[in-house]
């Protein structure tokens, strides 16, 4: 990867730690309504992927988006204002924190039914198998989604058709609050995929420059042999499930010690041991994060509401 | 115009928008190498190949979440259901994912997509694969929901929803494709969202459509030998529902009855005589009266299995219980 694609990444990590941090804020002041689940600690997982991906490939994720709205290149503008529920959210407010999607970005949502993209997913794959090209589909998921029915049912699909979908899940330990010991019969999540007869992989998601390199390998195997591929990425929220989590669930030495693996920190420290950047360009990009998140807010507060005729608008197509 | 069978029709309209349009495909279980379950899709196998007519595992969150993704990204496909009754295994997809992703994203996806689903009680399949479940589908706002009632307006309709941009559930009547009736010569489609006058009368007003709607002219032709004519209004389409031709009938007749498959508490009748009371009550000369399902999960033995299902003895008594 080139230096200033490096640099990029970083920029894009701070970017979702500071807009989150940001809506974390609006969210307590009351402004932000509904369910937020907040995507620090896990950024490297959306920023890797989705650096690997050409434009064509499609992604699809589960309600903790806003990282992966970011990534796909929805401006901050269009985040923020989302969750403030205004008009000139991408979703025009009706969406909301956890149904974010942007088709010209190549972004098909923010689901928040647990599970439920996983067959939207192969469909999407099936739409370009149908069409005979080798896009591909990138579907994340949390632990929790394999547990369900859904995940089994679009795997089987994926693997008996030949669709060309990278299965993403990231594993950060907790589905809401119930570890992963807790509720799934196999801990390590890739061996579902063995019951399918499908390739998978496991890394560590804490490292952007190994996520990528393993979304690269894994999206290589998709295009060239028409098959999918179940990628576990192991991660940690650093926050709760949602903003309201009373956090019983789990110690907090145990957060502190995943903390210590900040994905920012940890390729901050990369970049400058590899002399990629200087402590003064990674500073100017924090800066400049520091003012678009600014702006981001203040377009948002500045935008207009939904009208009384959107309320009735999209329902149908025809 | 040629007289065809209700399998026919919709065999011909699924054929005919397959050749029209390369977009579309069909998948569901048993659909291809097997010719569907009800024959519906026989020969199609043959001459569109696998990649157009997809047999499926029997996984319906998959049929119809893979329906709704192919849909998103600009395909056309015709998901079908072996029965309505899966339909429930696969809720999700019809109710949270079908009827909500365009409103929910503020119109960025379109989902051109036909749900194929048989639905129907009379077969001795008995509760579980018995059921007119079309009122509980026709709750959602997001969704559109057809059944027609003869042969014509299958075929009419379906080509519709084929070639429609919105997600419809299409829902067909286990004992109907025997049904034969005049359908019009080469090309032609009927409006979704359109009820329709299927016989006139003067008397009272049948509100019914489906399967009701084959029961309801029966009883209309006793009706006729003892001097009363009924008029018939069929549906046609459940949601978006076209009220005017009921209104404009029941502003004629004053007396109406709706039948219906379904069960009667919270259905289609429900609706349908609750509309009526709000938009024509001075119209009304007497209590509206709705055939229905008896309440009761439908039992496998024939008799009470047909005791339990509306029939036409139903319908004539209820009309003239109206007309007192």
């Amino acid at each position: 990867m080139k230096k200033e694609q490096l640099l990029d990444l970083y920029y894009q990590m701070v970017l979702i730690r500071r807009v989150e941090e940001r809506g974390a804020e609006l969210y307590q002041a009351g402004k932000i309504g509904g369910f937020m689940h907040l995507y620090i600690g896990q950024e490297a997982v959306s920023t890797g992927l989705i650096a690997a991906r050409e434009p064509r490939d499609r992604v699809i994720t589960a309600y903790r988006d806003h990282g992966v709205a970011l990534n796909c290149g929805i401006s901050s503008n269009e985040v923020m204002a989302e969750l403030l529920g205004k008009a000139t959210g991408m979703s025009k407010g009706k969406g909301g924190s956890m149904h974010m999607a942007s088709t010209e970005k190549n972004m098909w949502g923010g689901h928040a039914i647990v599970g439920g993209h996983l067959p939207v997913a192969a469909g999407l794959a099936l739409g370009d198998q149908y069409a005979k090209n080798d896009n591909i589909t990138i579907c994340m998921f949390g632990d929790g989604a394999t547990n369900i029915g859904y995940f089994h049912e679009a795997l089987n699909l994926a693997k008996t058709w030949g669709l060309r979908v990278l299965w993403v899940c990231e594993n950060n330990q907790y589905g809401m609050g119930t570890s992963v010991e807790r509720a799934s019969a196999v801990t390590e999540i890739r061996q579902k995929a063995e019951g399918y007869g499908m390739k998978n992989g496991q890394v560590d998601g804490m490292d952007v420059m190994k996520v990528y390199e393993a979304a690269k390998e894994a999206m290589d195997f998709i295009r060239k042999e028409g098959q999918p591929y179940l990628l576990e990425i192991d991660t940690y929220r650093f926050r709760g499930h949602s903003m309201g989590d009373p956090e019983r669930y789990r110690k907090a030495e145990e957060v502190k010690k995943w903390q210590e693996e900040d994905p920012i920190g940890i390729f901050n420290k990369y970049l400058l041991e590899k002399k990629l950047a200087t402590r003064k360009s990674l500073d100017e990009i924090e800066a400049r994060v520091e003012e678009e998140v600014v702006k981001a807010v203040e377009f948002a507060e500045t935008s207009p509401e939904p009208t009384m005729e959107d309320l009735y608008a999209d329902i149908y197509a025809d | 115009m040629a007289k065809i069978t209700m399998r026919e029709a919709i065999s011909q309209a699924l054929m005919e928008e397959m050749d029209r349009d390369p977009a579309v495909f069909i998948m569901g279980e048993e659909v291809g190498v097997w010719g569907g379950t009800y024959a519906v899709t026989k020969g199609f196998y043959d001459k569109y190949g696998a990649d157009r007519v997809k047999d499926t595992p029997i996984a319906e969150n998959a049929i119809l979440g893979a329906a709704i993704g192919a849909a998103m990204v600009g395909q056309r496909p015709i998901a079908e259901l072996m029965t309505i009754n899966f339909a429930f295994s696969a809720m999700d997809y019809i109710v949270n994912q079908a009827a909500k992703l365009r409103y929910m994203f503020g119109g960025q996806f379109m989902l051109p997509m036909v749900i194929r689903a048989v639905g129907g009680g009379g077969r001795q399949l008995g509760a579980t694969h018995s059921q007119t479940p079309d009122a509980i589908f026709a709750h959602f706002p997001g969704l559109k929901v057809v059944s027609p009632g003869t042969p014509e307006d299958a075929k009419g309709l379906l080509k519709s929803a084929i070639r429609s941009n919105d997600p419809i559930l299409f829902i067909e009547h286990a004992t109907m494709y025997q049904v034969r009736g005049d359908v019009p010569e080469g090309e032609y489609t009927i409006p979704i969202g359109k009820s329709k006058i299927q016989r006139a009368g003067s008397d009272l007003t049948i509100v019914t459509y489906c399967k009701g709607l084959e029961l309801s002219m029966k009883a209309a032709e006793q009706l006729s030998k003892e001097g009363i004519e009924a008029e018939i209004v069929d549906l046609r389409t459940l949601r978006p529902l076209d009220m005017e031709p009921v209104l404009e009938s029941f502003k004629k007749t004053n007396r109406a009855i709706v039948v219906e498959e379904g069960w009667k508490s919270y259905g289609v009748g429900a609706e349908i005589v609750s509309r009526i009371y709000e938009e024509a009550f001075d119209y009304v000369d007497a209590p509206i009266i709705r055939v229905a399902q008896k309440e009761v999960p439908l039992p496998y033995n024939r008799t009470l299995e047909q005791a339990a299902l509306p029939q036409v003895p139903d319908i004539v008594a209820a009309a003239k219980e109206v007309l007192k």
